[in-house]
């Protein structure tokens, strides 16, 4: 049996390689949104936050715990909602003075 | 039991966190993945919330409030051309919250004296250092595109020797703290916490603005590298899937920068590009006085628009800065109703972030299916009547394609000057960016048509109207 790091390890690996299949489809048209949104997906580290906030036993682990669990959520919020924002602005031409794709 | 049921949980957010990527493939979905995509990251907070046996709340309740207010409050009011630098910060934040976590999981351990495992010191060095360079480069980043730190390289002697030896020295205890008990290492690990953001700084500063596009993609890569080592200190394969997703995606993007503009990372990192001051700015063609740039009005560029059987628009930065998007889109459309056919050329860097350009056009409501890489623009070249440069100067620049000895040379480039017409909108013949005179604005198939975009712009929509 493998120890807990390798299966991490092995998870990684291949997340890094599915990431690259999916991401290198995107088109440079959505790059900037595509920033933004996983920018959004990088703030996941709020899992960490939330257990600090959610366990701190003295007064620099809350400290700790409240600053993570803002930045993280600024990350998540902020993140999803620009990312909607400027993915709501994306129009194609309207069907009728388009000529030949 | 019910733990697994948790870890479940996890899986599906890491999942809807693919499918949402996936669906970003097209503009037509991608708005649906982004949802898919914030569905994910609910279902991986309530998870957290009702499976981590978390004795308090309110301490939570109080950062999450303050995190919601600050991220609606930017999101909604950040200018489009600001994107850059909200993105800069944004990382940032992903990048601290991350080095948080390690640190916090660290003074923990400290705490009750008990031993580390190695791979779990690994895990939590890899977290502080990564997070901290993420959250003080990002920010040095963001002042720098916003105007409050200089855009120009800040170099001095023995910098990056002085880099290297901090950057051994944080390996050195990072190695240390990895390999003794936390006990006795709370003064070390403190080192590393400040070097880690002294160096994100120092790495920072060296870069010229024109290149903070690769430095925020790279940035970006690092946030998710962050958010994957404070998994590997939780053992939460949530974070680990989730932060390698998007290191995968920052380094993509850094990539296709880079292309951009012909540039090695490492040259874009330690070259300090763009000073203005390089001994290539005095190079590039014979002495201005003896080329003549032809001036031309906007009535006649009008006219020559208007009879265009196909148009080529290539924008560049100085249209945003110009705040002039919505002038082009106004042309563009009495063009095409004209019968025009108006395509507009993206070069990779012509905004400050991958993939700017395209928004800050999307936001002037340019249908997005008008909007062409430069591989697939540059074989209709030919065939174009009119190629209209708007605010950009060396992503059109021949001398990148033609010149071995230019500082831009290999840059890919919009290829305007094989147009049978090309117009350039520009305040006046200095270079850009990288300081590099342009042999474009003499040749004879070019004309230029002096003045600020949004005025230039204006004037052409008027012509065009009363033709």
């Amino acid at each position: 049996m493998i120890g807990p790091l390798l299966v991490g390890v092995y998870v990684f690996v291949l997340a890094m390689f599915v990431g690259w299949q999916v991401i290198t489809r995107v088109p440079p048209t959505l790059h900037t949104p595509l920033m933004s949104g996983s920018n959004a997906i990088s703030g996941i580290s709020i899992v960490g936050a939330l257990v600090i906030a959610g366990t701190a036993s003295d007064t620099l682990m809350t400290v700790l715990g409240v600053a993570a669990v803002a930045m993280a959520t600024i990350n998540v919020v902020g993140g999803f909602l620009v990312t909607d924002r400027m993915l709501k602005m994306f129009h194609r031409r309207p069907s009728g003075d388009r000529p030949e794709a | 039991m019910s733990s697994s049921l948790f870890q479940l949980a996890y899986l599906l957010s890491a999942v809807l966190f693919i499918v949402g990527l996936q669906k970003l493939s097209s503009p037509e979905t991608a708005r649906g993945g982004n949802a898919i995509a914030s569905l994910g990251m609910l279902i991986a907070i309530v998870a957290t919330l009702l499976g981590e046996h978390l004795v308090s709340f309110e301490w939570i309740v109080i950062g999450a409030i303050l995190g919601s207010a600050i991220g609606l409050i930017m999101a909604q009011s950040v200018p489009m051309t600001a994107m850059p630098q909200m993105v800069a910060v944004f990382n940032g934040f992903g990048g601290g919250a991350s080095a948080l976590v390690a640190i916090a999981d660290f003074l923990e351990l400290a705490k009750r004296a008990s031993g580390l495992e190695v791979a779990h010191g690994v895990s939590i060095v890899a977290g502080v250092l990564i997070g901290g360079v993420t959250l003080s480069g990002s920010f040095v980043a963001f002042g720098k595109l916003q105007g409050l730190v200089t855009e120009k390289p800040v170099t001095y002697p023995l910098q990056k020797t002085s880099n290297f030896i901090l950057l051994i020295a944080m390996l050195a205890a990072g190695t240390w703290l990895s390999l003794s008990a936390p006990a006795g290492g709370v003064d070390v690990f403190y080192f590393l916490i400040g070097a880690s953001l002294l160096l994100g700084v120092l790495v920072v500063i060296p870069i010229g603005g024109a290149d903070m596009p690769v430095v925020i993609a790279l940035l970006n890569s690092y946030s998710g590298l962050a958010a994957s080592a404070a998994g590997f200190v939780l053992e939460n394969m949530s974070l680990i899937i989730s932060g390698a997703l998007v290191g995968a995606s920052g380094l993509i993007l850094t990539g296709i920068m880079c292309r951009g503009m012909n540039r090695s990372l490492a040259n874009v990192l330690f070259g300090a590009f763009g000073g203005g001051g390089g001994p290539q700015a005095a190079s590039g063609g014979g002495p201005g006085g003896e080329r003549t740039a032809r001036e031309i009005n906007a009535e006649s560029a009008a006219m020559m628009l208007a009879y265009a059987r196909q148009v080529v628009v290539v924008p560049g930065y100085g249209l945003a800065v110009a705040q002039a998007q919505h002038k082009l889109r106004e042309l563009g459309d009495l063009l095409g109703r004209k019968g025009v056919t108006v395509k507009y050329a993206i070069h990779p860097v012509a905004g400050r972030m991958p993939g700017h350009m395209n928004v800050l056009l999307a936001e002037a409501n340019v249908p997005y299916d008008q909007l062409y890489e430069i591989e697939d623009v540059n074989p209709e070249m030919a065939d174009t009547d009119v190629a209209l440069v708007v605010g950009a100067n060396d992503v059109v620049n021949p001398a990148a394609r033609d010149d071995p000895t230019s500082p831009i040379a290999g840059m890919p480039i919009v290829e305007v000057d094989r147009a049978r017409q090309c117009i350039v909108l520009k305040r006046s013949l200095n270079p850009g960016f990288a300081g590099v005179d342009n042999p474009l604005f003499y040749l004879p198939n070019n004309s230029m048509l002096f003045g600020d975009a949004a005025d230039s712009l204006g004037a052409l929509v008027r012509e065009v109207k009363e033709l």
